[in-house]
């Protein structure tokens, strides 16, 4: 039944492919009708999901000289990133609403991504995992490098170098596991039962976790988000900070840290001050949360600024992970999810509301513009947006950001302490792009006013049409929903925990 | 367990339901929607008086009256230890402020129908009251750390709606910012402080019926007993981080540089969030976590480090702030650095005397700041937006209701003997401070606050209702301050003389003054009820010696306040507007100090704010230049190298090749000249070859 959100896809790319050149209003019906089918068939396997459980999808030979397995399975780690893309792929749809240029081509590509990346998140081969992976990343180039604005073909081709980097990483130690294990399989729960030598171990984990990494926006190899983001269409933005990015997280909780679990035990010596693997990837995490925030601050371009805010909440995701118990690491998925919904619902806003309709991103030139009083709705749901995005309760982010802590207190607690100088800045940067972009200063903003009247009149901006208000409605209602009761998905997520797939996670509650 | 302590959460409710509904109703329905806010406030009061009631029912005080319940709100680990719980209480603590901030929230709602009635966001305006004062009421009602953070960051969000309501003035913006920002500087170490007792105590629950709450015997002889790396007891350690929560809330030292600013947004706002309730969310919280921050080993009988560290504070913010409003002209950033000033004293009231001592001012203060801030209002309203005290003078003939109960708060706030409430809650606090076993130092910190309150307070009266008006010789100056305020300012330009503020303002200022005076009596020596509601050990000796010997002090202090402020500012009215201070030709120097706040908004600016400005601007650097540049580096050194390997390509194999080629090409051009089988080029050769043939044989004949 899961599987379907994957087969739904790429059928939807193949009824695209067929349908006649001109007809943007037929393409975004189909790639609207194929998103949305995706979404209820997550919320169907949600509904009928029991917690705890390993749902097998498909277990099929595939390649049977070498045993890779067409495997798809679920747990409750997957089924929440599996509704999380559901919900982005729908709303990204609702915020592309307006796309005329080769509207045919750019829903067929959104579509194979998004078919990539449900297929990630449901195999439990290995080999398979990577083929997903890998179809992925090509059409968000095609997306970035056609549709894309502010240098486009820089962006996406330094999105694809790293991306491929990243998966060059990946299939090393992915190929070394197999050659080790001796067991020719791929399946990620044999291969999660063989106990890899410690040596080995010390260096496959670091590898894959990297390349993993490297598209969850870890610090210092962050570069290409912020590019990658500005320059891509708002529906793509939207994907690869809500969707993408989580891949990457996805990979290190599911490969790096199942299979090679001891590359987390400490070396038995200390590198500047670094006693483990573990230590290293904390530390580059809560820098990333830091980093991110501080550079997010001086951004004068809009985009700009919530591109470095994803840096600085996935940093939030990777030292969840780390934290090896099951407070941080329920935080850390939570997270995902959060990020996902409320990065998506920024990226919405600066990229298609304000804009598509200004023309420009730069913040000095929206403060003129007095926005609140133009564009009401985009200032409502800005301010929401980045209420959601500081952490404020009552919004999913400040549940998984307490989980996220409370999980590290018990092994970092200095890390803690400087995770909440990140939230204090995250708090200041958002109120300043908030208020340079929407609540501009009256003075400055009379002035130009009365000079643009004077001169030309003023162009009355385009009013938000109602794909748009649903988009936002649906994204700020999940971020509310898991706020507010945050159980709907920890009861899922937290019950899988206990799967032997998961055995290295400290279990039990605060003490 | 009875319905008021299973259904307390209505009263938090019933205002957030009231600001949802009013969201979604249109900007025209102003009637609806003030309705409404002000509905539910009477609707949570009546509430908190059932649940005042039930606790005046139950038989003892204190810890017996406290009534719980509590609910699971998530699970996220496996196991009771995994699951977070939300609760409320029903206890003196809880239900006394419950009635404090619905009454005077109520009061405060009707007042801005008045004080509003001609802003065009009328709507939006009672939406945040309501959605504030639901927030307010969560971090009463909490019994779970947890519920009141996030009521409390609620607090926080509205107050930032609110100051920067009219965000069109780039001030009030600013203003709302800074508030935000330096509350949340405090929030993150309340947060640290709230995490840090989770994994300590695996709950943050503060009472349970069990006793497994955080605030209960065992946990914190737990927490006692532990040390930090420094040598503090964690108890101390985790109760100083939500001090420091505290700090920040209610505009203490350090972080008390919000709350003058925050002035910005309307009188109302003001009264409401910056006298009566979220700035006392602070001391509230202290009161609620007291058993964390009182906690000794046992048999030690030392004063805890804790509260001494919140002793000092309030202290040092006690006379810091007074001093600062001796030198202000903003009529409304004077009380505001007032209540700055007797936040400190409810905080020191903690530290030396406990929760009755601090929460007896807490609530008197209440009542007399907003009925100072909704008067100051009134008189802003009368005087045309003019907010400055020198622009004003002699309003008392203009507006009699308004001066009454001004000077009833006033009064109240400076401690007048006997009559008025401010003076015997201020009074305990003292007491408590004289027999402090600590130090002497914040008793006397104490005293010279009163003398500054009391002179300070007489300046503001005597500048404002006294002598005669000042405002109308040029009104260019006021008209283009409240330029900003738009339409309001417009309407109520019709005459340039003050007036009198329509009924539904005066109406809740009759009603406040009222309880300014009448508040008091219920805590006097003899009759100690507030003490003794609150359940902690109240002597209540009466008067004794000590007691009235130390009232004499301070009625002498009060009268030595109030007696210099009238020879200073009482004896000769200033006559123009633009006429120095009478301290500031007395002392310039000291004066200057004082009306730049210590310079401590700069100090700020010139450090953190500098350092952190120079910090971003390090990482963007950092990310533009040098990861950004190292990944350019890397992909120019593969451009480069795949560069020479294009021009050895194209220069050496290609153009080898190609020139190779075009030598054999021209060589075989050459050659196939030769032969290109034309008769005249093979006779031209021959007979060439023979002429020079022939030549060679002459000449060489002839040469040899």
């Amino acid at each position: 039944m899961l599987a379907w959100t994957i087969y739904i896809s790429f059928l939807g790319v193949l009824v695209l492919m067929l349908l006649p050149k001109d007809n943007p209003r037929a393409a975004r019906g189909v790639a609207f009708a194929t998103a949305f089918a995706g979404l209820v068939i997550a919320l169907v396997a949600y509904a009928g999901f029991k917690a705890g459980e390993l749902l097998t999808i498909a277990d099929k030979a595939w390649i049977p000289t070498l045993g890779f397995r067409y495997q798809l399975a679920a747990d409750g780690v997957s089924l929440t990133l599996v509704l999380l893309t559901g919900l982005a792929a729908v709303a990204g749809i609702l915020f592309s609403w307006n796309i005329e240029h080769r509207a045919k081509e750019f829903f067929a590509f959104y579509l194979a991504l998004i078919g990539g990346v449900y297929g990630v998140f449901l195999s439990f081969d290995l080999f398979l995992l990577f083929v997903f992976y890998e179809i992925a990343i090509i059409p968000k180039y095609f997306i970035i490098a056609i549709w894309g604005s502010t240098r486009r073909e820089y962006g996406a081709m330094k999105l694809a170098l790293y991306s491929f980097i990243g998966s060059a990483m990946v299939l090393v130690g992915m190929i070394a596991a197999y050659v080790v294990s001796g067991a020719e399989t791929m399946s990620l729960v044999e291969l999660a039962k063989f106990s890899f030598p410690h040596s080995f171990q010390m260096w496959a984990f670091p590898l894959v976790f990297v390349g993993f990494a490297i598209l969850a926006g870890m610090w210092p190899f962050h570069t290409w988000a912020p590019t990658g983001h500005v320059a891509a269409p708002t529906a793509a933005s939207m994907l690869l900070a809500g969707v993408v990015m989580k891949l990457g997280a996805y990979g290190c909780l599911r490969v790096a840290m199942t299979l090679f679990p001891q590359g987390l035990e400490p070396w038995g010596c200390t590198v500047l001050g670094f006693g483990s693997w573990r230590d290293v990837f904390a530390v580059l995490a809560v820098i990333g949360i830091v980093y991110g925030a501080m550079v997010a601050l001086v951004q004068k371009d809009f985009k700009f600024v919530i591109g470095y805010s994803s840096v600085s909440h996935m940093g939030f995701v990777l030292l969840g992970l780390v934290t090896l118990n099951t407070i941080g690491v329920s935080g850390a998925v939570l997270q995902m999810f959060s990020h996902g919904v409320i990065a998506g619902l920024l990226f919405a806003v600066v990229g298609r509301m304000v804009y598509e309709r200004t023309h420009t991103r730069e913040l000095p030139m929206l403060e003129a513009m007095r926005l609140s009083k133009m564009l009401p709705f985009a200032a409502v749901t800005f301010v929401i947006a980045g209420v959601a995005s500081m952490g404020m309760p009552g919004f999913s982010g400040f549940i998984a950001e307490l989980q996220v802590l409370i999980g590290a207190w018990k092994s970092y607690p200095a890390l803690a302490i400087i995770t909440g100088v990140g939230i204090l800045i995250g708090v200041a940067y958002t109120l300043r792009a908030t208020q340079k972009a929407f609540f501009g200063d009256d003075t400055t903003a009379a002035a130009t006013a009365d000079a643009d009247e004077n001169s030309h009149g003023h162009e009355p901006l385009q009013p938000i049409s109602v794909p748009e208000r649903l988009g936002a409605t649906l994204l700020i209602g999940a971020s509310v929903l898991v706020g507010l009761y945050p159980h709907v998905l920890l009861k899922i997520i937290v019950p899988s925990f206990e799967s032997p797939l998961f055995q290295w996670i400290q279990k039990g509650g605060a003490q | 367990m009875s319905w008021i302590v299973k259904n307390l959460w209505l009263i938090p409710a019933l205002p957030v339901l009231a600001a949802g509904l009013s969201a979604l109703a249109p900007q025209r329905c102003r009637k609806f929607s003030a309705g409404l806010a002000i509905g539910s406030m009477i609707g949570a009061f009546l509430l908190s008086l059932c649940a005042f009631a039930n606790v005046l029912g139950h038989h003892g005080h204190g810890e017996e009256a406290r009534q719980v319940f509590n609910v699971t709100w998530f699970q996220f680990a496996e196991g009771s230890a995994g699951a977070l719980q939300l609760g409320w209480i029903v206890d003196p603590l809880t239900t006394v402020m419950l009635v404090m901030v619905t009454f005077v929230g109520t009061l405060i709602f009707i007042y801005s129908v008045g004080y509003m009635a001609h802003d065009q966001n009328f709507t939006r305006f009672f939406t945040f009251l309501a959605l504030f004062a639901g927030g307010m009421l969560g971090v009463v009602i909490a019994n779970s750390l947890l519920l009141l953070f996030i009521s409390w960051e609620i607090v926080g969000l509205t107050s930032y709606l609110l100051i920067g309501f009219w965000y069109h003035k780039p001030t009030a913006a600013a203003a709302a910012k800074k508030a935000f920002i330096t509350t949340r500087i405090g929030d993150v170490a309340f947060l640290l402080g709230m995490v840090w007792l989770y994994s300590q105590t695996g709950t943050l629950l503060f009472y349970t019926e069990e006793g497994t709450g955080c605030m209960q015997q065992a946990a914190l002889t737990k927490l006692v007993a532990q040390t930090t790396g420094v040598g503090m007891a964690v108890s101390t350690a985790i109760g100083l981080l939500i001090f420091f929560g505290a700090v920040g809330k209610s505009g203490q030292v350090p972080l008390h540089v919000w709350l003058p600013d925050a002035m910005e947004g309307p009188t109302p706002v003001s009264a409401l969030i910056h006298a009566a309730t979220m700035v006392a969310a602070g001391v509230f919280l202290v009161a609620r976590v007291y058993p964390l921050m009182s906690v000794v080993p046992e048999g030690s009988t030392a004063t805890p480090v804790a509260l001494q560290v919140v002793t000092w504070i309030g202290a040092i913010t006690a006379i810091f702030a007074a001093s600062i409003a001796v030198a202000q002209n903003d009529i409304k950033r004077i009380l505001a650095y007032s209540t700055v000033s007797q936040l400190g004293y409810m905080m020191m009231g903690l530290g030396v005397g406990g929760v009755a001592v601090a929460m007896f001012h807490l609530i008197t203060h209440a009542f007399f700041k907003a009925l100072l801030f909704m008067g100051a209002g009134s008189v802003i309203h009368g005087c045309h937006e003019e907010q400055d005290i020198r622009r004003m003078g002699g309003v008392k003939k203009y507006m009699p209701i308004t001066f009454i109960t001004y000077a009833i708060g006033m009064l109240a706030l400076a401690g007048f003997p006997v009559l008025f409430s401010g003076f015997w809650s201020k009074d305990e606090i003292l007491h408590a401070a004289h027999g402090w076993p600590v130090s002497h130092v914040p008793f006397y910190l104490g005293i010279a606050g009163a003398l500054l309150t009391a002179f300070y307070m007489t300046r503001q009266v005597v500048l404002v209702f006294f002598g005669s008006y000042r405002g109308g010789h040029d009104h260019n100056h006021s008209r283009s301050v409240s330029k900003s305020h738009g339409k309001k300012a417009e309407s109520s330009h019709s005459a340039s003389e003050p007036h009198e503020s329509p009924l539904v303002m005066t109406a809740p200022l009759m009603i406040l003054a009222a309880f300014a005076i009448l508040l008091g009596f219920i805590g006097t020596p003899t009759w100690p009820w507030f003490q003794t509601f609150l359940g902690t050990h109240h002597e209540g000796g009466g008067f004794t010696k000590d007691v009235v010997s130390l009232m004499i002090i301070s009625s002498a202090i009060v009268f030595a306040g109030l007696g210099l402020g009238w020879w200073f500012y009482g004896r000769k009215p200033i006559a123009k507007a633009d006429q120095p201070d009478v301290l500031e030709t007395l002392r310039p120097d000291i004066y200057k100090v004082l009306e730049n706040k210590y310079w401590i908004d700069e100090l700020y600016e010139k450090s953190v704010i500098a350092f952190n400005a120079w910090f971003a601007k390090v990482c963007d650097f950092l990310d533009t230049w040098i990861w950004s540049g190292l990944v350019h580096l890397v992909s120019y050194v593969v451009i480069g190298f795949s560069w020479v390997n294009r021009v050895i390509d194209e220069y050496v194999v290609n153009l080898g090749f190609d020139q190779g080629c075009k030598r054999i090409s021209l060589g075989g051009g050459f050659f196939s000249r030769l032969q290109d089988g034309r008769i005249q080029g093979y006779l031209r050769a021959i007979g060439i070859a023979l002429v020079l043939l022939v030549i060679w044989l002459i000449w060489g004949g002839s040469g040899s």
